[in-house]
Parts: C-alpha cells; structure tokens; sequence
C-alpha cells in the first residue's frame, strides 16, 4: 500500500495538501485543472520534492530520505524520458544496471523486453531515428525491465495520437499487470482516466482527495471538477 | 508545465565535491592573500598613484567588456544563422586571439595597427591623420581583440541553445526579423550578456602586459600591474596584498551587481542537434556577412602578421626551444586536465543549486592577481618543500585555476541544461558517481568540456606570470620567447612567437574539435 | 603514454641530486642563463676547474632573495644591477667578495666590498641611421627635438634599465628633471614593462629611438653585420650601469662561492662578457677587447648616483616621472 499521511507541501503561494492511500496493484488516475498540482504529488512519490510536512510509506516504509533511484517505483515524464546519446539498447539496459556493465543473460534481458514491446532489431538505434510512439515503447520497455512496484506516469504519451495513446495505454496496463505495479498516471483526459484507471485520485483547491471510483467520479462531478471538464 | 516541478532536481546528498573544490579556491586565493600581507606584517596604506590606477582600470575594464559585448552580437547572430562551406574552420579561427600569449597578440597588433602597420600606412598614404595604438585605445584596441573572441563564443552558445523547435515555431508564426529578435533572440541576450560583459570586465580588471606594452605612459596603469611595481620597485609585499584585496573587491562587487541584473532564461532542449534556424534573406545576407568579414580581419589579420613575422626563421629555432616547446605542452595538458576535472565538479554542485557561493568561488580566480596568488603559495610552501621542484607543479595549478572562471562560463550552463534535461531521469534510474560520468555527464558536455580543457591548454600554454616568481631552470617556452628577445635576437624570437602560438592553438583545435566530435 | 611523460619532464626540472659533485647554485637574471647569454660560458669554464655542478636558477632574482631570507638555497647571485644594491645590502644576505677591485677597466672608481661588478655599459638611446637623419646630439637636443620623434623607454618600477634613465635624468639635470621629463613626455610613443618588449618595437620600426645601451650597436655589428644602429653619446654624459655578482653568507659551499668570486675578474671570465653578454668587461684592459667593442663611440662623460644618493632620490624622481606622464 501507498500512503500519504497529513502530506502538505508548499511551493511560493501554493500548497497541496494529500491524507490518503493507494492500495496495491491499484491503477489510479490523478486528475485536476492546470496547476492544480498533479506532477507535485508524483513527485512527492519520486523523491524529487521532500514534502514540508507529512510522511510517504509504502509497505509501511516510510520513504523519506530515499533517493529517488532506490525508490521501489520507475517514472515516465512528460518528455526527456530517453538519453539521446545512448542507444535503445543502452537505454534500456540502464533500468538493469546504471553502470551499463551488462553481462550476456542481462543482455539477453534486455533484447527480450525490447521484443516485448515490439523493438526487436532496434537496439543500435538512437532515439532521435524513432518516432515518438516508439521512444514511448523503449522508455516502456524499461518499466517493464526494472519491474518496479510503482509505475508513476506524468502524461507521458499527451504528446500521441488517439490511437497511439490507446496503444500504449494498452501496453502499460500489460506491463503493470506483468509486473503487478501499482499505477499513478497523471492525465488531464477523463477519458483515459474512464479506460485505463478504476480509481481516481482528484486534485482541487489544493487538496489530493482519496481515490474514488472513476466512473461514478466522472458521471456525478464534484464543483471543482465539473468546471474543469467543463 | 506541470512537468516542471519534476525538473526541479532532487534533494539529494550534498554535492560534496562542488562545495570542497569552491572551498579550496577560495581558501587558496584568500589565503594566500593573506600569507603575503603576513609576511609584509600588515597591508600597507595606497597612495594616490595606486587609487589613481583602480579608477583607470575600472574605466577600462567597464568599455572593453561593454565593447566586446556589443561587437559580439552581430558576429555571433550572423554565425548562428549562417550556414556556408568552412563555417566551423572560422569559428575555431575566430577564438585565436583568445587564446594567443599575450606577448604575441600585442606583436601582431602593432604590426598591423602600429606606427609602421599597414592601417597607418594606408592612412599616411591617403592624407588622413594617424591612428595611435599607444594609449588608453591601444588598451581598450587589445582588449576587445582579446575578448571578442570569447564574446562571440558564449553568445553564439546562447543562441545555439535556443531549440530549433522554437525558430520553427517562430516562422510558423509568421515572425519577421524583428519579432524573432524580440521574442527569441532578446530575453537570450538578456540571459547571456550580462555574464559576458562581467567575465570580460573581470579578465579586463586583471589585465597587466597589454597595459604595460600599449598603455601608452603610466597613466594607463592597472592595478595589477601597480601590484606588479610594488612587488619589483620597492618589494613593498603589503602594497601588493592591499592592492590584490582591492582587486578582489572590486570583481566581487561588480559580480554581486551582475547578479541582479542577470536574468535567467531556462531553454528546453530538442531532441535533435540543433541545426541553426534559417537566417532573413535580402540585406541581411550581405549585411550578416559584412560582420563576419569585418569580425574575421580584425582578429585574423594580426594573427597572420606574427605568422608572416615569425616563419622564416623557425626552421633556425635552436633545440633548447624545442625542448622547452615540448615541456610547455606537458604541462599545458596537465594544467587542462586539472582544470577540466575542477571545472566539471563545480559546474555540476552549481548545477544542482548548490549556493550561488560555489559559483563566485570558481570566478574568483580570474580576480586574483597571479603574481599575489604565486607568492603567497611560495611563502606558505617554502619552509615544506624546495622551491626549486615547485616551480612547475605551482605552474600547472595556477595555470588550471586561472583558467577555471573561463571553462566554467561554458560548463555551467550546459551543466544545468544537463541537469534539468536529464538530471530527474538520470536520479530516477539511481544512475550515479561514475557511471553517471561515463554515460551521462561526459558525452552531454563533451563539446564545452572540450571548450574549456582548450582553453585551459592554450592559456596554461602561453603563461609568463608566475614562473618568473619561481625561479626554475627549466624554462618553457614563452620564457624562451622573452629570452630570446633579452639576447637582440628578434627575428627568432619572432619564430619563436610563431611555435608558441602554433602550439597554444593546434592544443586548443584538438581539445575543443575532440570534444565535438565526442 | 601521458602519464609516464608528464613526471618525466617534471623530473627533468629537479636538480641534478643524483650527481656525487657538489652542488653551486647560482641565482641569475632571464637573460644570464640562457643559451644566448654568457651563461653555458661561464658555467663550461668554471665547471673546468671546480670539480662541481654550477646550476644556474633563473627568475626575478631580488624579489625572491629577499622571500627566501638567509634559508635561501643560493650561494651566488649573479646579474643584480647597481640601482638596487642598497635593497639587496639592506637584507645582510651578502658576504665580502673579498677581491681586489683596484684596476677594474670600469669609467668610475669602485670599492664596494661586497658586489662586485663583472660587466658594465652605459644607458643610451638607440637609433636606426636610415630612419632617422638628424638624430639628437645632446640629451637637450633630444628635448627640444619636435614631438614627432618617437622614442619608447622601459617602466622605472618593473625595469633596471627604466630605472636607471630615471636616475640619469636626475644626475644630468638635476632640479630641472621634471620640466626635462615634460618635454620628453610628449615623444614617448609607449612605455614598456622591460627592456625586450621595446628594443622588438624599435627593430620593428615602430620608435625612432628606444632606450638601450651604449653597447647595443655591437650586437647588430658582429651578429648581424649591420652598422646601421647606433647610440646617440649626449655630452651631458650617460648613465652607468654595471652588472653585479654577490656570495651568499649562509652558503653551504663557501668554498665553491668563494673560487666563483676569485674567477669572476680572471681573463677567462671576462673574455667570455663582451659578445655574449653585449656589454663591457669589468676587467680586461681596452686592448683586450673585441674589435667590435673597441670601434664603438666612449661617451666623454659618464654618469652614476651612488647607492645612497639614488636610494634617497628614487621616489622622488619616480614621482617626477609619475607626474610628467599624468597631465
């Protein structure tokens, strides 16, 4: 289980507050006006923001004071998710080992995630050759590699197509269900939120609100909410 | 947007290394400061000659940088958005003068703007009034010639790390000329010229030789070179100390006044090596390469002039010069490599926003007097190890440190675009220590890393300052060059202007193409 | 491969301490030691007879001496000049030569028994025949000469040779040496931090005239084969400059030292001064010398300000000079 408890967090005059749990394997939506503060709570999770206040545990663990490489979660952004000097192979092989020293059956690892993803035969390709559902798949096939028990996604397909974006939805619901990852996926699109997440973590007015069914969050709309679906 | 707060970097252990590196500098520079007003028994009272000379040097100093900066923009804009057949050949060229040893850029100045230069020849020719070189404008002349180069430099990165995307997006947008400068290329010069015109102000307020050969009389006295009168006129170590304390400062405060005005602009980075935006058509090609042209003979011509000089009597060079050639470029590489090695921990604790302390300490030493700077470490060594044996090693660790503020202009920002580009993915994956170097850090910063490991090699090469203080007999090669010149021996000392320029820059050619090609 | 070679050549500036002989190290001005000066010389012939390893360490000789105080490594410092004995006296570092200066060949009586000179000449300014015609024949002529005839002079507080036309300036006009310096001022195209940097401006072409030696003709005679340079002798005379040599008290090779000494004003020593040094041995009679040195114009006149005269008048005049510079 992921938990927040009495988490505020302060950045200049904004400050998010977030009391509440995501049980394992859960796959939760995080959704909320612009600003309102989404990637802060990801990042709160990651370890790249310590939170004013409050503690993060998972399994009971508090993670404060863990770097965020030894976090037991693996993220995707928005962008920048590959390295644009190294290959796909090596990007890929970082989530085994940072250092790249791969032995063969770790090399092997890394072709059959690559196949997974439907990458056979890229390996020695770098990312500016691919196109952007493909540097999805690699970055993806990193995920899958690591297999870590917390999947963060901070919209890292707004950039695709529909049906791009429905494929690699697709794949990261396979790959956490492989992998039985609890997933956060920060979207801004109710309707991914309604395809890929059962619960949804909703953010207004500064406050991270327990998850909630997404589908009778999305047919009955808080204020806050409806105003920002409109 | 939301995605900006992951950029923010992680709280992660302190950068250790950053904050002993900065700590060290500024202990050593203050130290010893303080070591040679201990041996003087106190800082002794400046008289009205030495405030005199701090008022030269900061008028000086503020019109070279303020110069150079100006001058810069249109090279640097022509050079960004032109793309022609040798392009990369000249922008390498066009940093020589940087980069030449001090003795020989003055040389090829006075060849070309001297009495005897073909600019007055020209001039006496069509009737029309001299240009004299001697003088404050011979100073100022010198400066720029110096520092445009590396104007031209930082400003040309500035407007390479502006994404094609956002030129593309400009032109999708219909921007002319004019809205393209005020949109894209303005808030980069915002961001980019006020550490331009501090870092020359800076390398200005230290200046010594240029004032010295072409100032003119003592009215164009530096403080450095007042320091330099008390040290060799009276041995007057106290003056010395008080007047490398004013030298300081003056340069903290003029960074601490830079710092308000400096407006951060954050750039994200393409995926794509950024290909130049194309540039306007009609009379801004001709007007684009007019600056270039006029950008090229300026500097180039003096060059050429030393070189017309020097050459026939190189074959002639007695092999002492070799030898001495060849130590010189030893201790060059060794002196880059601790640069680059200080240079890259700095550049990556400021990176992380480590304390903007850290930042001022790796400036720090293009403030301090070398010749403050080398006694201090002779008193303070001198009882521990023989004198003789430090001189080249001190050499080599001046020559790095001095050469550090100069790398780290080109370090830290990439340094940071590194950092917020790569650096929360790079923490993600627990990539670290040096693996981090070797996968992430080194191939992203190869080419400033080359940049400044040149830089390093091509100053370190061309030095004089501190090894007389050192007395050694090992000589290196600029020494070789003054010796030559004290035996009536120009024509080889000419030639002997013509290796060491050769060296300084074919060092700086392969560290710098080295690291492109990375 | 960088690795091995970088302490290879920081190997190669640590003294000889491998070597069984002993050991004379020599503190000596840039030019002194260099191949091009009399250096290799001396060291050759007094390594001949000293069964030792003469070391010549080179650098600002004075600045560091007075650092280094009596744990100096030094036992002979070589090259002082005599505008600053009274400073380098001052320290207590020096020991008695010990030798007997009666017939030195030098123009001014000498009795000083701790430096003792091994070379002199004269300041002068030097001009090049083809680029000027009519060169001054006095140094007030020099004065009154139109402010288009450019002469470049060496900076009083880095240079010897600065300092010494600073004191020159004094001895030959005395109270009237600020106006001399206002009308001289005008003419000075730049000032330099030493003496190369201008003497390279005037075979440049850049001055008409450049503060020398009397002796630098010389050079341009026997190495060059030109006899078109030539010191302008100005009847108000010129300014003496000798070269010194001084032993360390607290040496540990007084022996060595003091055989140094004891060589320094033997005709092997001296024979060596005139053409690779470009200046006047302290001891060989005019007979002795090069050609080249004997056809050279004596100035009728010499000028020289004792050690204490020009300690007392030195911030004076460098105020005069200050101030001609500055309006």
């Amino acid at each position: 289980m992921l938990e927040f408890r009495d988490i505020a967090v302060r950045r200049g005059d904004f400050t998010l507050t977030a009391d509440l749990a995501v049980p394992d394997g859960a796959r939760v939506a995080v959704i909320g006006a612009s600003g309102s503060g989404k990637s802060t709570l990801l990042a709160l999770v990651a370890g790249f923001l310590p939170p004013d206040r409050g503690r993060i545990l998972w399994q009971g663990r508090d993670l404060a004071g863990v770097p965020p490489g030894e976090r037991p979660l693996s993220v995707l952004f928005q962008d920048q998710n590959l390295f644009p000097h190294l290959d796909v192979a090596q990007n890929v092989g970082l989530g085994l080992r940072p250092d790249l020293r791969l032995d063969p059956a770790q090399r092997q690892r890394v072709g059959e995630v690559l196949t997974a993803v439907g990458l056979s035969g890229h390996e020695r390709r770098r990312p500016a050759s691919l196109s952007g559902g493909q540097q999805g798949r690699v970055a993806l096939a990193r995920v899958l590699l690591r297999a870590r028990p917390i999947l963060l996604l901070d919209e890292p397909f707004a950039a695709l197509g529909p049906a791009l974006k429905a494929e690699m939805l697709e794949l990261v619901g396979r790959i956490a269900t492989q992998t039985g990852a609890t997933v956060l996926m920060v979207t801004h699109d109710p309707r991914d939120a309604a395809r890929f997440a059962p619960q949804t973590i909703l953010i207004d007015a500064g406050v991270a609100h327990p998850p909630r069914p997404t589908r009778a969050l999305l047919a009955d709309p808080p204020p806050g909410l409806r105003d920002y679906l409109g | 947007m939301a995605a900006g707060i992951l950029a923010l970097g992680a709280p992660r252990v302190p950068a250790l290394g950053g904050a002993l590196v900065a700590g060290a500098l500024a202990a050593l520079i203050m130290g010893t400061l303080a070591a040679v007003a201990w041996q003087a028994q106190g800082l002794a009272a400046l008289g009205p000659w030495d405030w005199r000379a701090v008022r030269f040097t900061l008028w000086q100093a503020a019109l070279s940088a303020a110069l150079s900066a100006v001058l810069a923009i249109p090279v640097a804009r022509a050079l960004a958005r032109r793309r022609f057949p040798g392009r990369g050949a000249l922008v390498t060229l066009l940093g020589a003068p940087f980069i030449l040893p001090v003795i020989v850029a003055i040389m090829g100045l006075i060849a070309v703007f001297g009495r005897n230069g073909v600019i007055n020849e020209t001039l006496r020719a069509a009737g029309l009034p001299e240009f004299s070189v001697y003088g404050w404008q011979g100073v100022i002349l010198a400066h720029v010639f110096f520092n445009l180069p590396l104007s031209v430099r930082l400003i040309l990165q500035g407007w390479q790390a502006i994404p094609a995307e956002r030129f593309r997006l400009a032109d999708s947008l219909g921007f002319g000329p004019a809205d393209t400068a005020r949109h894209l290329e303005r808030p980069m010069l915002r961001a980019v010229l006020p550490g331009v015109w501090l870092a020359v102000f800076l390398v200005c307020l230290t200046s010594f030789t240029v004032a010295l050969a072409l100032g003119g009389g003592p009215s164009a006295t530096t403080v450095e070179l007042a320091i330099y009168q008390a040290f060799r006129f009276d041995f007057d170590l106290g003056r010395a100390a008080a007047l490398g304390l004013v030298q300081i400062g003056l340069s903290l405060a003029a960074m601490g006044l830079a710092r308000r005005i400096a407006i951060p602009a954050a750039f994200g980075a393409g995926l794509q090596a950024a290909r130049g935006p194309a540039g306007p058509r009609g009379w801004r090609v001709a007007a684009d390469a007019m600056a270039i042209a006029l950008a090229a003979v300026f500097l180039l011509w003096p060059v050429l002039a030393v070189t017309a000089a020097g050459l026939p009597a190189l074959p002639a060079l007695p092999p002492e010069v070799w030898q001495a050639a060849l130590r010189s470029v030893l201790m060059a590489l060794a002196s880059a490599l601790l640069a680059l090695a200080l240079g890259l921990t700095l550049a990556l604790a400021i990176a992380r926003g480590r304390g903007g302390w850290i930042e001022a300490a790796g400036m720090l030493p293009i403030v301090a007097s070398p010749l403050v700077l080398g006694t201090g470490l002779f008193i303070l060594l001198r009882g521990w190890v023989a004198t003789d044996m430090l001189a080249l090693p001190l050499t080599v660790l001046i020559n790095a440190i001095m050469a550090l503020p100069f790398g780290l202009r080109a370090l830290i920002p990439a340094a940071r675009t590194l950092q917020a580009d790569f650096g929360r993915l790079a923490d993600s994956l627990d990539l670290r220590g040096p693996a981090r170097l070797r996968l992430l850090v080194l191939p992203r910063l190869a080419p400033q890393l080359g940049f400044s490991g040149g830089l390093a090699a091509a100053l370190g090469m061309g030095d004089l300052g501190v090894i007389t203080l050192f007395a050694t007999d090992s000589p290196t090669l600029p020494l070789k060059l003054y010796q030559l010149m004290g035996s009536y021996r120009m024509a080889e000392a000419s030639a002997c202007a013509v290796l060491l320029m050769a060296i300084s820059f074919a060092l700086f050619w392969l560290f710098d193409r080295g690291g492109r090609l990375a | 491969m960088m690795r091995h070679l970088i302490p290879l050549a920081l190997l190669a500036a640590t003294p000889a301490v491998a070597q069984e002989k002993p050991v004379l190290t020599v503190y000596a001005g840039e030019s002194v030691a260099s191949e091009w000066g009399p250096g290799p010389k001396i060291e050759e012939g007094f390594e001949a007879f000293c069964a030792c390893d003469l070391r010549f360490v080179t650098g600002d000789i004075l600045p560091r001496l007075l650092m280094e105080g009596a744990a100096t490594e030094a036992d002979i410092v070589f090259g002082l000049n005599t505008d600053v004995t009274a400073r380098a006296r001052a320290s207590g570092l020096f020991a008695p030569h010990g030798q007997d200066v009666s017939g030195l060949s030098l123009p001014i009586a000498w009795d000083d028994p701790i430096f003792l000179p091994y070379n002199w000449g004269e300041t002068a300014f030097v001009y090049d025949e083809t680029r000027l015609e009519n060169p001054p024949t006095s140094f007030a002529g020099l004065l009154d000469a139109p402010d288009d005839l450019k002469i470049v002079i060496q900076d009083p507080r880095s240079s010897v040779s600065g300092l010494a036309l600073l004191l020159w300036v004094k001895a030959a006009f005395g109270d009237a040496a600020p106006e001399a310096w206002a009308r001289l001022a005008p003419k000075v195209l730049t000032v330099t931090k030493g003496w190369s940097e201008s003497y390279g401006m005037f075979t440049e072409g850049e001055a008409d005239m450049v503060l020398s030696y009397t002796t630098s003709p010389a050079y341009h005679i026997a190495a060059e084969n030109d006899t078109t340079k030539h010191a302008a002798i100005f009847p108000e005379g010129q300014y003496f400059m000798a070269e010194l040599a001084g032993q360390i008290a607290s040496t540990d090779q007084p022996l060595l030292a003091q055989a140094f000494m004891d060589w320094i004003l033997t005709p092997g020593f001296q024979e060596v001064i005139p053409l690779a040094n470009w200046s006047l041995p302290a001891k060989l009679p005019q007979e002795q010398w090069p050609q080249v040195m004997r056809d050279l114009p004596r100035p009728e006149k010499t000028l020289f300000l004792s050690e204490t005269e020009a300690q007392s008048l030195r911030d004076e005049a460098l105020d005069e000079w200050l101030r001609a510079f500055s309006r």
